[in-house]
């Protein structure tokens, strides 16, 4: 985890899909047009995130078992780092939308759903730092978090499929990979979304690594 | 007749005019109004997203140097 190559990779792709994402060439769509270019961004963000709350997930399953504080600071960490790219995703998510759709935040089932699944997350932040004591904290937050992860899998990729949504791949509308995800774009977007994901666990890391440099400085 | 004949002529060639006219403004608001600067902002949010993160990492480090 304090190897650096994996750091430079992922910086490497982030910078690759950020030049080629504006400079290479895309499918010509009505209305979208080339705000198309935004699925390397916007998109990105969401996979961090996912990627960001399953590393919590995990550490908290092993915080169970182990009881170890370690397991608990990584859990916690990872959601901070995630819930950063929640909100970049939903942001830039009610830019796009605001010039495609029309408004930035028309109620659409995959909005609110999102923004459920993120307000999932604050309130395992707020629920931590309402227990005291630490190891009861640990237990709680790890078990609230296992529940939360299911449900926000359910929220952003089941439900918003159930029902009307504006979003592509919800509602009966075609995922972008069905029509405009042709070869050309999947060469920025595969990179992009990896680049990210890296970018993000690059975050995670660092915030650990703070937090543990703070608890190791309170407990001398 | 003729004139019918002539104003029906008269039509066609303004359908023909309208068509034209219409396929051109397609393909000029195709490449002029791109929604480019949508996806500039996005970007701007995520750097300063980013960037203010940054700045709280920066907060963090700095009380631990105090102590």
């Amino acid at each position: 985890m304090y190897k650096n190559w994996w750091k430079v990779l992922g910086a490497i792709l982030v910078i690759y899909s950020t030049v080629a994402g504006f400079l290479m060439k895309t499918p010509e769509l009505p209305i979208i047009r080339e705000s198309i270019r935004n699925l390397y961004f916007h998109v990105p963000m969401w996979f961090s995130m996912i990627v960001l709350f399953s590393i919590s997930v995990f550490y908290s399953i092993k915080s169970l078992r182990s009881n170890d504080p370690a397991d608990d600071i990584k859990a916690v960490e990872s959601v901070n780092a995630g819930v950063i790219f929640g909100l970049l995703g939903i942001v830039t998510g009610a830019i796009w939308a605001k010039f495609t759709w029309g408004q930035a935040w028309s109620f659409d089932v995959k909005q609110n759903f999102a923004a459920i699944a993120i307000l999932l997350y604050f309130a395992y932040l707020v629920l931590r730092n309402a227990i005291d004591e630490e190891q009861k904290r640990a237990k709680i937050s790890a078990i609230y978090n296992i529940f939360a992860f299911p449900i926000m899998v359910v929220l952003l990729f089941v439900l918003p499929r159930l029902s009307d949504s504006l979003h592509p791949g919800n509602g009966g509308n075609p995922g972008f990979n069905a029509y405009d995800l042709d070869s050309r774009m999947r060469m920025v977007f595969y990179p992009a979304c990896l680049g990210w994901i890296l970018i993000g666990c690059w975050i995670y890391n660092l915030l650990y690594r703070l937090r543990d440099l703070e608890r190791n400085k309170l407990s001398k | 007749m003729k004139k019918f004949t002539a104003t029906f002529l008269m039509f066609l060639l303004s359908l023909q005019l309208f068509a034209q006219g219409s396929g051109s403004t397609i393909s000029d608001s195709l490449y002029a109004s791109d929604k480019i600067y949508v996806v500039v902002t996005c970007v701007l949010v995520i750097l300063l997203g980013l960037l203010f993160f940054l700045f709280t990492i920066e907060k963090r480090l700095k009380k631990l140097e105090k102590k």
